[in-house]
């Protein structure tokens, strides 16, 4: 640390010194960490005997991988990023020119989504297509429907809302519920669950707004929770942890339906081979066309007055009222709005499981949502999807890790350290773009010329 | 009092009646009484801890007070019980704008849309509470297009059509103190209480703080009253001075009469404890209707 370089010749020479010795000190300090934990493993033999495993091969890369980490990052990463760092500096908002790929970003990305169907089935066939089409297309587009009504809440109106699964459980329970017991149409049942969801966020918003910041907080968690405990404990309704199977699947505006004995299947109508792919390949075009609706919605919404009010809730509250804003019905619109796209994505989950038990409506849930949104950068539609992608298509990537197996032996399985991977991977983020992918705001309205905000003079909110 | 002939003829929009607000064991507004005059540009002044944010919280809505009545009344003869109202609705119903002592500038929005979201509830009912703006009806296209106009024309007042597309938190100092009365303005007020507009304003942004006020009054009929420790935005500005001291009104009148008030001076200066007597007397001697 202490060897600070003089003389431009002896930089490179001291730099791969101080990189070898920094590289050693990582070494011990992962040795001193993963002895215990990765070195020896208790187990049990045949006997039942309690036995220690000495895993001195595995303790070994844990402990190569430290250290040729901080010897990349001493020597090559941290100086690569200041030469750039220096020349930013020396060359000032000098054509900073957005790029083709950058200047259409929104765009290019729906019509990436809108082959890519077509370019998994082409890939890997119908039958091969279903996992990349379900778990990480119509997954993940589920995800950033959520993201985006929750960023409505947090992002654009600032109120930290930590039971935001919540609206998510009523729209999955409304369809399920109205479709098995009066079966109501998906048609009938998608803007329904938004309403019903919309209408839960106004009577679970009215008694928590007066309510700031961390106390706020608290309380939607709560609210959260006993959403999903009324739905455990209501047996008689939601047939409690059981949870509701066979729930009615989609159709195509009754045209064509997607049950195997119906007369107006699908696949018969076109005289295609049965496969539950194009049921598929149809979710994931209708929850693109939700997000588009979503997106669409959102960036209208912030160039109304509702819009800007919220942001402006977020910015100073009681400015706001100073300005004969009623700061309630602008919280609970928000509140309101945000829940109804959650309404809606539960609803579609709900048609795309078939199944739905309180289980998938756990806190976890509502901190993985909410982790999208601050990840990707709160406002921004862009950010958020980014966000959503990476996160969801990241943690299912890893069950397709098989490689690691060769690495780490046969006995690790990726899949449980996907949560040490992701909260990893947030802390990098952060730590690299504190503010989310996208940290700037772009302004709803503008005199000359369109020009973003810069994250460091927009506020979290506090209410 | 020393000029009610004056006052008399006058028209009050703002009259303040025996009011007091009560913080637990302190009384930091006892029976205070005053008006301000449709047209007056009213100064309420008073040593730290007089009360004066007190009050202005008061009228606006954002403290209710232990007592008392606070009538505000429009050109068009509509009165409000101002103590009776909401913060916002003291804005949106009654007319009554302000600005606060610590800038409270939605700093990142842009100017533009800091003076947006100030026309709020017009652009809301223009909007049809969103349903018909969502649509994309032509009525809210108009009346974004009238609300950026009259933007434009407190940009101009307040001499930030430059920094319009500026976040506001990136704004100098004496920007957002204008800033933040345009957003006022732009609210469509009757009657604009400011609170120390000029604090920390270097004497040029002083000036040009006192040129905006005097425009707004001559240009938009709009009654002002502000709090203000500068004398010399005091002085050269207001028609009609309101001295506080430990939230009782101690004196009330032209800027002329009140700088020479030997209360005022005494409450400003301070007075030895056995000069009081002697202060007492003076006092007694210049204004003899005014000691109990």
């Amino acid at each position: 640390m202490a060897n600070i370089t003089n003389t431009t010749e002896s930089a490179g020479s001291n730099l791969m010194v101080r990189a070898l010795r920094e590289a050693f000190y990582a070494g011990i300090v992962a040795l001193g960490l993963f002895v215990l934990y990765v070195g020896l493993k208790t187990d049990q033999n045949i006997l039942n005997e309690l036995v220690l495993v000495q895993r001195w091969g595995l303790l070994a890369t844990f402990v190569a991988i430290a250290m040729v980490g901080r010897f990349l990052a001493v020597a090559y990463v941290r100086p690569w990023f200041e030469t750039r760092r220096a020349a930013k500096a020396a060359a000032p908002a000098a054509e900073r020119e957005a790029g083709f790929v950058a200047r259409n970003f929104g765009l290019l990305a729906v019509a990436a989504l809108v082959v890519y169907p077509i370019l998994m089935v082409a890939l890997f066939g119908f039958q091969g297509s279903l996992k990349w089409v379900d778990n990480f297309g119509i997954q993940i587009l589920i995800y950033v429907l959520l993201a985006w009504g929750l960023n409505i809440v947090v992002g654009l109106a600032g109120l930290l809302d930590l039971g935001y699964v919540a609206f998510y459980a009523v729209g999955a329970y409304s369809y399920a519920l109205l479709s098995s017991y009066l079966g109501l149409s998906f048609w009938l049942l998608l803007p329904m669950a938004g309403i019903l969801a919309a209408l839960w966020g106004t009577i679970l918003g009215f008694p928590v707004l007066r309510l700031k910041g961390d106390y706020l907080a608290i309380v939607t968690l709560a609210f959260g929770e006993i959403i999903r405990l009324v739905l455990i404990n209501w047996t008689e309704v939601t047939k409690g942890t059981f949870g509701i199977s066979g729930i009615a699947k989609a159709s195509v505006f009754g045209i064509w339906s997607f049950d195997v004995s119906a007369t107006n299947n699908f696949a018969k109508a076109f005289g295609l081979p049965m496969s539950s792919a194009y049921y598929k390949i149809f979710l994931f075009y209708l929850a693109l066309a939700l997000c588009m609706l979503a997106a669409f919605v959102t960036i209208r919404l912030r160039r109304m007055p509702i819009g800007r009010a919220w942001e402006a809730l977020r910015e100073d509250e009681i400015a706001c009222r100073s300005l004969g804003i009623n700061t309630v019905t602008t919280k609970l619109t928000a509140f309101a709005t945000g829940a109804m796209f959650g309404g809606i994505a539960g609803s579609f989950f709900a048609v795309r499981q078939g199944f739905v038990s309180p289980e998938s409506f756990v806190f976890l849930e509502s901190a993985i949502i909410l982790a999208i949104v601050v990840l990707g950068g709160m406002g921004s539609l862009v950010g958020i999807a980014v966000a959503a992608t990476l996160m969801i298509g990241g943690t299912e990537l890893l069950r397709e890790m098989d490689f690691l197996k060769r690495i780490f032996g046969p006995d690790f399985t990726p899949e449980l350290y996907r949560m040490l991977i992701f909260g990893l991977a947030m802390i990098i983020v952060m730590v690299w773009k504190p503010r989310g992918f996208v940290g700037s705001r772009e302004p709803t309205a503008f005199l000359k010329e369109r020009k973003s905000v810069s994250g460091s003079f927009t506020k979290e909110g506090h209410g | 009092m020393a000029l009610e002939t004056d006052t008399m003829t006058k028209d009050p929009i703002l009259k303040v009646e025996h009011l007091s607000m009560r913080f637990g064991g302190l009384m930091a507004i006892n029976d205070l009484s005053f008006e301000a005059y449709r047209g007056d540009i009213t100064a309420l002044i008073g040593p730290n801890g007089a009360g004066k944010t007190t009050v202005f919280n008061c009228i606006t809505g954002f403290y209710k007070p232990t007592m008392g009545m606070i009538t505000m009344r429009q050109k068009a003869g509509k009165e409000y019980l101002l103590e009776r109202m909401s913060d916002f609705e003291v804005n949106r119903d009654a007319k009554v704008a302000r600005t606060f002592q610590n800038i409270r500038l939605f700093s990142g929005l842009t100017v533009l849309e800091n003076l947006l979201v100030a026309q709020h509830n017009k652009l809301m009912l223009a909007s049809g509470y969103t349903i018909l703006g969502l649509l994309g009806f032509p009525t809210y296209k108009a009346a974004v297009g009238e609300s950026i106009e009259r933007a434009k024309y407190w940009l101009d007042k307040a001499n930030l059509t430059d920094r319009a597309d500026d976040p506001a938190g990136d704004l100098p100092y004496g920007a957002q103190r204008r800033l933040e009365i345009a957003r006022a303005m732009c609210t469509g007020p009757e009657f604009l209480c400011l609170d120390e507009p000029a604090a920390g304003l270097n004497p040029r942004e002083s000036l040009a703080l006192n040129e905006l006020l005097r425009s707004i009054r001559k240009d938009t009929e709009t009654s002002i009253l502000l709090i203000e420790h500068d004398m010399a935005v005091v002085m050269e500005i207001s028609d009609h001075v309101v001295v506080l001291e430990y939230g009782q009104k101690i004196s009330d009148g032209n800027p002329d009469f009140v700088k020479h008030d030997p209360k005022v001076i005494a409450a400003y200066l301070g007075v030895e404890d056995d000069e009081v007597e002697e202060v007492i007397e003076q006092i007694a001697e210049i204004a003899p209707g005014d000691t109990h």
